[in-house]
């Protein structure tokens, strides 16, 4: 039986997208229904290929049933579903809080953007094919282009047009470094190209490892690992709350591409050896380092929670830059903790400064609107995101701890990632103190105040869409449990995995255990082909 | 012909790359639009340079045949980044027109923190 399942989660919203953008423009509640609809059917998809990959093969389907070296695979192992899953819960709950908070009334076409950015992200995750996640990039790119300039404004135009700058380059070398591998290798097909490098003599090779680190510093340009992390500040603390929460996921798609190639088509026996991923560590420890004094050292709230998400690739990243199983899989659960985390952060940031007139200033004001429920989420996404017991982060960091304990670098990076935890725990411990603590030392004088005072009662927010009308700033949310409801999810996600930590990283090694074997893809996608024509 | 290709593609990519070093949209727009162009000749390089021969095999004569797939791979590249480069042109447009200016830095208020209103700072009728 051919696995048609492989291809809904690219086109449920490749479908989706375009009917919202051609029918209904103009009705957002309308959009809002099929938007969910499709953030839920890709989430239900991704929960049948989960069942489907848990077996521990490798499920390929050949698009338009040409064999595999010359028409296009999609491959599934559990790696690609796990990170499909992911996808799905984070595109649901956050695009509630876009709806919650009224974020999606701010521009246009939120929801169809949104479609158009899954889209991108669950082709990257499942394509078999070099070139083809190229295009996947692409097209997630072009879609977070919109995302993260929705809503317009002067300031987050100007960082849209620095981010797509930096990601056109990135672009552009991604192309340079495709070109080279086919040049040398002859195919584009991952497992394909994978055989080839396995069969290649040393002495040859040269353009072939140059063409690995040309790869392996796109994808670190896609996972902000520095110094090519220069685009993401700017960027996610000027993209809207929501969007900065999808984006979670976006720089993950960077190191789940890292994972792919350098486990199956450069694995560290093959002729290029370690030359690429000698690079990681080094530039793991210093991400991390310079994410945490981020955090302590900014003075905008938006750009805490940007550096905190630079830290937790740096964490993340420290423990993938092994390769082997132990530090695979501890690095697996640190990326669902530190999605699920970062996410909840950006939501986090983008209720207290909606409730603070949009001010995301590191400053006193008075105590906001809600301050006791919106500073008890805070402080719960704190501790996840600064790696406290009893939530995941601490888990996470604990399993990164004990995989590195067996490296040659173990005192640098022990010594890194505990005195950064401290150091992130201090910017935390202030950011919160200046915003909810010492708030209530202000008394709210009438100007000093934009937020409370006298509010203009307000009839229902109207869900249809003027082609003249202005874009408006509501500065009313549409559903504020709603957007709470959101940020309670993502911490829900995150004690989910603390609780069910045991059973969630024995399938984590298994998972690392697939990575590990590359004949394994090579025998589904170019052996088994029976059907094809 | 490869010294002949290889240079332009050089001299392409350089004047590219000095270009989107530059601090104004436009001249990043142009270097992109270079870069774009060195790219996609070495894409198309990828396939080995040869003249005059068909991308299909004829006759079983495999001497006589160029390499189609960098060229479909080129079109693909060339669509995406034709498409790329009206988004940034789009973008550019609407940071100039928003902002004032067509600096590629931030501007400082992104860095400074803006003075909180005071009553002092309202004009005198809403003040009363």
């Amino acid at each position: 039986m051919t696995p048609h399942w492989l291809i809904a989660p690219v086109l449920v919203p490749a479908i989706l997208g375009p009917l919202m953008i051609l029918w209904m423009r103009h009705d957002l509640l309308q959009q809002r229904v099929f938007g969910v609809i499709g953030s839920l059917l890709t989430l239900i998809v991704a929960i049948k290929l989960n069942v489907m990959a848990a077996g521990g093969e490798v499920i390929v389907y050949r698009l338009g049933n040409w064999p595999a070296p010359f028409g296009i695979v999609l491959m599934l192992d559990k790696l690609a579903a796990l990170m499909l899953l992911l996808t799905g819960i984070l595109a649901v709950i956050v695009q509630l809080y876009g709806i919650g908070s009224g974020w999606d009334r701010k521009g246009w076409h939120f929801h169809s953007l949104w479609m158009f950015q899954l889209m991108g992200i669950n082709g990257a995750f499942m394509t078999g094919d070099a070139f083809n996640l190229f295009v996947f990039f692409e097209i997630l790119l072009i879609a977070s282009y919109g995302l993260m300039t929705h809503g317009g404004g002067p300031m987050r135009l100007r960082a849209g047009v620095q981010y797509i700058g930096y990601n056109l380059a990135g672009s552009a070398l991604f192309l340079a470094a495709l070109g080279t591998l086919y040049a040398v290798t002859g195919t584009l097909n991952m497992a394909d190209m994978a055989e080839r490098v396995a069969m290649m003599e040393p002495q040859d090779t040269a353009l072939l490892r140059t063409g690995a680190v040309l790869l392996m510093l796109v994808f670190a340009i896609k996972a902000a690992i520095v110094p090519l992390h220069f685009w993401l500040p700017s960027t996610y603390a000027n993209a809207p709350g929501p969007v900065a929460a999808l984006f979670a996921i976006m720089s993950k798609v960077g190191i789940y591409a890292i994972i792919r190639f350098f486990t199956l088509v450069f694995p560290s026996d093959s002729v290029v050896e370690t030359i690429a991923t000698d690079l990681l560590l080094p530039a793991a420890l210093i991400t991390l380092i310079l994410g945490q004094l981020g955090v302590l050292g900014t003075r905008s709230l938006t750009r805490l929670a940007a550096f905190a998400a630079i830290a937790s690739i740096g964490t993340l990243v420290i423990s993938i830059a092994r390769f082997d199983v132990q530090g695979l899989t501890a690095g697996l659960y640190y990326m669902l903790h530190s999605t699920l985390a970062a996410a909840a952060l950006f939501l986090v940031v983008d209720l207290v400064a909606a409730r603070r007139g949009g001010d995301f200033w590191l400053r006193q004001r008075p105590a906001i609107r809600n301050t006791g429920l919106v500073s008890a989420l805070f402080f719960v996404t704190a501790i996840a995101v600064v790696g406290l017991p009893p939530l995941s982060g601490f888990l996470g960091k604990l399993l990164i701890i004990r995989a590195t304990a067996t490296d040659p670098w173990v005192a640098v990076i022990w010594t890194v990632i505990l005195v950064t935890s401290v150091i992130s725990l201090v910017g935390f411990g202030r950011a919160g103190s200046i915003l909810f603590w010492k708030a209530h030392e202000l008394d709210p004088e009438p100007g000093n105040d934009t937020d409370e005072g006298e509010r203009p009662v307000r009839g229902p927010i109207p869900t249809k869409l003027e082609s003249d009308e202005p874009i408006q700033d509501v500065d009313d949310s549409a559903a504020p449990w709603l957007a709470f409801l959101a940020v309670g999810g993502l911490l829900a996600g995150s004690v989910a995995m603390t609780v069910f930590a045991g059973p969630l990283t024995g399938y984590l090694q298994h998972m690392a255990e697939q990575l590990t074997q590359p004949e394994l893809y090579y025998d589904s996608v170019l052996r088994m082909q029976e059907g094809a024509r | 012909m490869e010294l002949l290709v290889a240079s332009g593609i050089g001299a392409c990519m350089a004047a590219g790359i000095y270009l989107i070093l530059r601090l104004r949209t436009f001249a990043v727009v142009l270097g992109m639009t270079m870069i774009t162009y060195a790219i996609n000749t070495f894409l198309f390089a990828t396939g080995r340079l040869v003249v005059n021969l068909p991308p299909i095999l004829h006759d079983g004569d495999a001497a006589a045949y160029t390499d189609p797939l960098p060229q479909a791979l080129v079109l693909t590249a060339i669509v995406i980044s034709f498409g790329m480069t009206a988004v940034v042109v789009m973008m550019s447009l609407g940071a100039f027109i928003e902002g004032g200016d067509d600096h590629i830095n931030m501007p400082p208020d992104d860095r400074e923190m803006p003075p909180l209103k005071t009553v002092n700072d309202q004009p005198e009728e809403e003040r009363a």
